[in-house]
């Protein structure tokens, strides 16, 4: 029985997978955002001509290619953790997602491969304009490498366009244009992005705002802020928009997830949004506990807009999510469960069936599996409590988010009217603010994703595949190992990227 | 006076120089070329071959083998069912 499952191996695989993910996106955002900034750099320095948009240019690429140096294969130890630790999750999905996955590796390998060596090595030895072209196609090809691997995690948690197949135990492609163009995916990937541009946005002020405090290289520094407080304002802006449209999707697809990251245990109508509270940790979806502690503010009305695109919509909490909500027509996880059970049961009898030759039962079984294969997943819950997320954590993990990027567009605002006005040197307060911005962009970037995966528990694959399932038989023994030995790869990774990294900052772009 | 150009190397071969060229000039960059062979050479030959086996892959040589398997967790790891047998 699955209580007889090791659900300490589960929780470790996942601590794993979590510290690996969190590590490699230290890296992704930076590579996807400051190329297209680099790219503008290159592109005033060949228009103008100008030396010392060069050795700005070649200075900034210099940081880039250190983080992509250090980053990279950082997301080859997540493939390796889905064989070894995910096994049955690796399996079921190998058709969705091995063979674009692999196709876009070697197509973004050769695409990097080609102007990545053109845009560092090709000053003076090939045409300015072939030599800018390379600098674009870097930054398109960084981008596009993250396409189908952010596909990939909007299909986990939005599953369209796949028919589960009872031979192979496979979640077989349908229809690719639905996996690929679904708006979650859209959104997921646009999101991604344009966060990505205002990290790295973030990334060039942190370091001109400490030359400006040194009064080093100071024309280099007003300069690279003018164009990344630009392009970061624009990217912010289309981050909030963007934003709005993926919690508009969730509410959608994951009511659960958006109930937990508002800590919305009651369907509320004209339901309001958490301006401000402190959410009670130990609160369960069965008691009758206070949600928040203490004070706590809403907007009114905010979340049924965000969720319904209508003030007066109904949306649905943890409760009415977790037992069903007749009046609103709302389905809990404990019908759903039902459902999920006679699923897995069918599944199990076609199974038996075909294997005694029997065709007709192993039909009318799968016939039964069809009916109820929507809600597979649930059928492997044993309690419906189970289908609540960790509620605490996906709260604060989602208001720290939307805090922080309610607040980046005022920041980039900032520096653009003082860098207007000509007086962003004297403005210590902002220059020291803004010297860790590029830390604020990283907390509320991995604070997003903690949102959408910490959300989306106990699923990996959104309503059918629970991860007590998705796992691999081992023991935690095993798991707790390599947990540790990556610990320790990863934080000398670290030390030494920023090590070489403050290293070329304190030299300047003088030296390069 | 000018003598004849000299003839345009291939481009196979200019390519090559350019690439050779590029990686002596880098200074920074054979630091970062060290890391990044240290590390692969941790990641592929040290925890993916001693540590990250492809579970399934190296179970059950067949891909039939695999779906029996798969099929079996799923069927027998729900409530009420017969417990799966634990790996390693």
């Amino acid at each position: 029985m699955i209580e007889n499952l090791d659900l300490g191996m589960v929780n470790w695989a996942r601590a794993q997978f979590a510290l690996t993910a969190m590590y490699h996106w230290l890296f992704v955002p930076l590579t996807l955002g400051i190329t297209w900034i680099i790219a503008f750099y290159h592109t005033i320095y060949v228009r103008t001509g100008s030396e010392e948009w060069k050795r700005l240019t070649k200075f900034w690429m210099k940081l880039f290619g250190i983080n992509f140096a250090i980053g990279v294969a950082t997301g080859i130890i997540m493939e390796f953790e889905f064989g070894t630790n995910w096994s049955n999750y690796s399996w079921m999905v190998g058709d969705i997602f091995g063979a674009p996955l692999a196709v876009e590796g070697i197509i973004a390998f050769f695409l990097e491969a080609t102007f990545f060596a053109v845009m560092f090595f090709g000053w003076n030895r090939v045409s300015k304009g072939f030599h800018l072209f390379s600098t674009w196609m870097v930054a398109a090809g960084s981008n596009l490498s993250a396409v189908w691997i952010l596909v990939a995690n909007a299909w986990m948690q939005y599953p369209v366009g796949q028919a589960f197949n009872p031979d192979t135990a496979r979640f077989e492609m349908q229809n690719f244009f639905e996996i690929a163009f679904s708006p979650y995916a859209v959104n997921k990937f646009t999101h991604a992005t344009s966060s990505s541009m205002l990290m790295a946005a973030f990334f060039v002020i942190s370091i001109s705002s400490w030359y400006l405090l040194r009064g080093r290289h100071v024309l280099m520094a007003k300069r690279s802020i003018v164009v990344a407080a630009s392009l970061g304002l624009l990217a912010s802006i289309f981050t909030i928009f963007n934003g709005d449209e993926s919690a508009y999707e969730i509410a959608q697809v994951q009511p659960m997830k958006l109930a937990a990251f508002e800590g919305l245990y009651e369907g509320q109508t004209n339901a309001g949004l958490v301006a401000f509270g402190l959410i009670n940790r130990d609160k369960k979806v069965y008691d009758t506990q206070e949600p928040f502690t203490g004070f706590h503010l809403h907007i009114p009305g905010v979340l049924s807009l965000m969720a319904n695109r209508s003030f007066g919509s109904f949306v649905p909490g943890m409760k009415d999510l977790v037992y069903g909500n007749a009046e609103h027509n709302v389905l809990g996880a404990v019908q759903k469960m039902e459902r999920g059970k006679k699923a897995v049961a069918s599944l199990d009898a076609y199974k038996q069936a075909k294997k005694a030759g029997d065709k007709t039962g192993a039909e009318v079984q799968l016939a039964a599996f069809n009916t109820h294969k929507e809600f597979l997943g649930y059928g492997y819950l044993k309690k419906p409590e189970e289908a609540v997320p960790p509620v605490a954590l996906s709260f604060n993990a989602f208001h720290v988010m939307v805090f922080l990027g309610l607040l980046f567009p005022l920041i980039f605002i900032g520096y653009l009217y003082f860098s207007a006005k000509g007086t962003l040197a004297e403005k210590k307060w902002l220059l020291g603010l803004g010297t860790i911005t590029y830390i604020l962009g990283m907390i509320a970037s991995q604070a997003g994703w903690i949102v959408a995966e910490v959300g989306r528990q106990p699923w990996s694959i959104q309503g059918l595949l629970p991860v007590s399932i998705a796992r691999t038989n081992l023991t935690t023994g095993t798991v707790q190992t390599t947990f540790f030995v990556f610990l320790v790869l990863f934080t000398l990774l670290l030390i030494a990227e920023i090590s070489i990294m403050v290293k070329q900052i304190n030299i300047g772009p003088e030296e390069n | 006076m000018t003598g004849p150009a000299a003839p345009q190397p291939r481009l196979a071969t200019r390519v090559y120089r350019f690439y050779r060229d590029g990686f002596r000039q880098m200074t920074v960059g054979r630091t970062l070329w060290k890391i990044i062979l240290i590390k692969l050479f941790i990641l592929f030959a040290v925890l993916k071959f001693f540590f990250f086996p492809d579970f399934l892959a190296t179970k059950f040589p067949t891909d039939t083998q695999r779906a029996d398997y798969v099929i079996e967790q799923l069927t027998q790891s729900a409530p009420g069912s017969t417990p799966p047998v634990k790996g390693e």
